[in-house]
C-alpha cells in the first residue's frame, strides 16, 4: 500500500489585523477590574473615574476590533475553524456587551457606580475574556494547520 | 469558511445587540405622576438608579414678537425688559429701578470621566446652547420704568465685568453683589444708573476650579446686620470626591461689618431664593435636591432653615432616607438630618423664590411665596417650567401650590423661556427672570 504524504508545508507567518485593538481592548478591561478593586476598597473617586476611562476606552479598541476581524475573515486569517472559534468569536461579543452594560453602570454617580454591580460586570468580564484567549488561541493553532 | 455562515455567526450577535437596546429602552418610560409628592408629606416612591439617566431638556427657541408666557386668571403678563444676556435673577429696589442681574456660568472643571463630556453637552442645551442669547454677560443691567407703563424706558448697564453673580441685597447704600466665588460691597447712590467703584470683598466664598452649583443667592436678616448665602453643592451626590464639598451645600452666615462667616444651616444640597418670610421673620430657601435616583426622586423642596440644622445632603433626603450613592456612609449624620418643609415635586428645579408681603396681585396672593421653577432634565416628562404660588398661614404654608405663569414651553415641549429669580417691584407686581427667553417679565392685576 501507498500512501501519499504531505509535504511540510512552509508557511509565511500571517499576523492578524484584529490582535492589536483587541489585546488593548484586554489590557483596557483588566486594567478597569483593578481600578474597580482599588476603588471598592478606598471609596476613593480617582479610581472610579480610572475604571469608566478604561472602559470607554476598551469599548472604542473593541469597535475597533470588530471592523479588523471582518478585514481578517475576509483575508483568510480568520476561519470558523471547530467549536473553539465559534466559542472565540462569541466570547468575545459577550465580553463587549457585558462591557458596555458596565461602561452604563460606571455612569452613574459615587458608590453604587462601582459596587456592586460595576465591580461583579468587570469580574465577568475579566473570566470571559480568560475564556476567550484560551479560545483563540486553539483557534490560531487549528488556521496555522495544527490541531 | 464561507460568508453564508459568517451570516449564521453573526445573528446571534445581532439577537444580543438588539436585546440589549431594548433592554436599555426600557429603562426609561414608566413614569408616575409627581403630584403626589408635593405638600409637607410627599409620599416617596422606592429609589430606582438608571442605567442611563434619562437626559431629556427643552430645546430652546425663543419667544416670537408678541408672545409671552400664559398667566392665571385675574392676571396679565408683559414683557418689562427685553433682549437681556441670560438674567438669571431680579432684585427690586426701594426707588422703583430694577436690577437684572445677567450671567453666565463659570467654565466647566475639566472632565474627570467620560460622563462629564455628555453631561456637559447636555447642560449646554438647556441653557440655550453656544448660540443667540448666552454671549458673555456677567454683568448687572439697571431697569426704570418711570412711566410706571410696565416696560423699561432705561436699560443701563448697572455693574460689569463680575463673575458669574446671583445674589444681590442692598442694605442701606451698601449694594452686596454674590458673585460665585464673593460677596463684593458697592456704594450706592439712589437713582444713579452706574456703579463704577470696583467695589470692596466682603467674604469669599467657594468657587472654582470645580464650581458645579454656582448660582450664590443673597438676603439679609431683618436688621441688616447679618447675610445669608446659599453655597450650593460641588456635585450631584459627592461624585467629585468628598474634598470638594468642604463649606458647601450650605448657607453661610456673614457678619455684615466683619465680612466672618459661619454655616448657618447644612446638608442643602443647592439652596437658592433666599427669603426672609416676612409674618415670623424666619429665614426661608428652595433647594434642588440630587437626581438620578427615579423620576419621582428626589422632590424639590422649600423650607425655613434652622439655626444649625442639617438637611441631609448628601446622606440621606426627606429626614433618614439614605442614598446608597456615599460611602462611607454616615449613620450618625443621617440620624441628624430634620425633613424639611413643604415638597414642590421632583426635578422642579427651584431657583427663585419671593414672599408676596406688599403685592398688589388680587387677594389670593396676599400671603404667600412666588416660586420660579426653572424645570427637570432629570425625568421624561417635564416637570416645572412655571412660576407657582404657595399660601402661607401663619408663616407656615397652607394649601397646594397655584400655577401663576405657564406657558414657557410651546405646544412642541420647546423652551420659548425659562422661569429663574422672582421679586416683587415697587407697585407689587410679580417680576420673572426668564434666562433663556432673555427677558424680565413683569405679571400685575389686570
Amino acid at each position: 500500500m501507498t500512501y501519499s504524504t504531505s509535504g511540510i508545508p512552509i508557511r509565511r507567518y500571517r499576523a492578524s489585523l484584529r490582535a492589536i485593538p483587541l489585546h488593548f481592548a484586554a489590557a483596557c478591561f483588566t486594567g478597569a477590574l483593578i481600578t474597580d478593586i482599588a476603588y471598592s476598597q478606598t471609596a476613593e473617586m480617582t479610581w472610579a473615574n480610572f475604571s469608566a476611562w478604561l472602559l470607554t476606552a476598551g469599548l472604542l479598541l473593541g469597535g475597533l476590533a470588530v471592523l479588523a476581524g471582518l478585514v481578517d475573515l475576509a483575508r483568510g486569517r480568520f476561519r470558523f475553524a471547530g467549536g473553539a472559534a465559534l466559542l472565540y468569536v462569541l466570547g468575545n461579543i459577550a465580553v463587549f456587551v457585558v462591557s458596555l452594560f458596565n461602561a452604563f453602570i460606571h455612569s452613574r454617580d459615587a458608590w453604587t457606580s462601582v459596587v456592586p454591580t460595576g465591580l461583579a460586570l468587570s469580574v465577568v468580564a475579566f473570566v470571559l475574556m480568560i475564556l476567550v484567549a484560551v479560545c483563540g488561541s486553539i483557534t490560531e493553532r487549528r488556521i496555522a494547520g495544527g490541531y | 469558511m464561507t460568508m453564508h455562515s459568517v451570516a449564521r455567526h453573526a445573528i446571534p450577535a445581532a439577537v444580543l445587540l438588539a436585546s440589549t437596546a431594548l433592554l436599555l429602552a426600557g429603562c426609561s418610560g414608566d413614569e408616575p405622576d409627581p403630584g403626589s409628592e408635593i405638600g409637607p408629606n410627599p409620599k416617596l416612591p422606592e429609589q430606582s438608579q438608571y442605567l442611563i439617566p434619562p437626559m431629556h431638556v427643552a430645546k430652546v427657541v425663543g419667544w416670537k414678537d408678541g408672545e409671552t408666557p400664559k398667566v392665571a386668571s385675574g392676571l396679565k403678563i408683559q414683557a418689562l425688559a427685553s433682549g437681556l444676556k441670560h438674567p438669571r435673577s431680579v432684585y427690586s429696589l426701594p426707588n422703583g429701578d430694577i436690577l437684572a442681574v445677567e450671567s453666565v456660568a463659570p467654565p466647566e472643571a475639566s472632565a474627570k470621566r467620560p460622563k462629564d463630556l455628555i453631561m456637559g453637552f447636555v447642560q449646554s442645551l438647556a441653557t440655550g446652547g453656544s448660540g443667540g442669547g448666552n454671549e458673555a454677560s456677567n454683568r448687572i443691567t439697571l431697569l426704570r420704568d418711570a412711566d410706571g407703563d410696565g416696560v423699561a424706558e432705561v436699560h443701563d448697564v448697572f455693574l460689569d465685568h463680575l463673575n458669574s453673580p446671583f445674589g444681590v441685597v442692598l442694605v442701606g447704600n451698601d449694594l452686596y453683589v454674590a458673585n460665585t466665588d464673593a460677596i463684593v460691597r458697592y456704594p450706592y447712590v439712589p437713582g444713579e444708573t452706574k456703579i463704577t467703584d470696583p467695589g470692596i470683598v466682603l467674604t469669599e466664598l467657594p468657587g472654582g476650579p470645580i464650581d458645579h452649583h454656582w448660582t450664590k443667592s443673597l438676603t439679609a436678616n431683618e436688621d441688616g446686620s447679618l447675610l445669608y448665602v446659599g453655597v450650593g453643592s460641588n456635585s450631584n451626590i459627592t461624585e467629585n470626591g468628598i474634598q470638594a464639598e468642604k463649606d458647601r451645600a450650605a448657607i453661610w452666615e456673614v457678619d455684615r461689618q466683619t465680612g466672618r462667616h459661619r454655616i448657618y444651616a447644612s446638608g442643602l444640597r443647592n439652596p437658592n431664593g433666599l427669603s426672609i418670610e416676612p409674618q415670623t421673620k424666619a429665614l426661608w430657601t428652595v433647594v434642588n435636591e440630587r437626581d438620578e435616583l427615579g423620576p419621582n426622586l428626589v422632590p424639590d423642596y422649600m423650607t425655613s432653615v434652622k439655626d444649625g440644622a442639617f438637611y441631609g445632603w448628601p446622606y440621606s433626603y426627606y429626614g433618614q432616607n439614605v442614598d446608597p450613592r456615599v460611602m462611607p456612609q454616615r449613620p450618625d449624620m443621617v440620624a441628624k438630618a430634620i425633613a424639611p418643609d413643604y415638597a414642590l415635586s421632583s426635578h422642579v428645579a427651584p431657583l427663585g423664590m419671593a414672599f408676596s408681603k406688599g403685592t398688589s396681585l388680587p387677594q389670593d396672593y396676599a400671603s404667600g411665596a412666588f416660586v420660579g421653577e426653572h424645570g427637570s432634565w432629570n425625568r421624561n416628562a417635564f416637570n416645572g417650567y412655571k412660576v407657582v404660588f404657595v399660601p402661607f398661614n401663619g408663616g407656615k404654608p397652607d394649601g397646594s401650590p397655584k400655577d401663576v405663569v405657564t406657558g414657557f414651553l410651546d405646544d412642541q415641549e420647546q423652551a420659548r423661556g425659562r422661569p429663574v429669580g422672582v421679586a416683587l417691584d415697587k407697585s407689587g407686581a410679580l417680576l420673572v427672570a426668564d434666562d433663556v427667553g432673555n427677558t424680565v417679565w413683569r405679571v400685575s392685576a389686570q
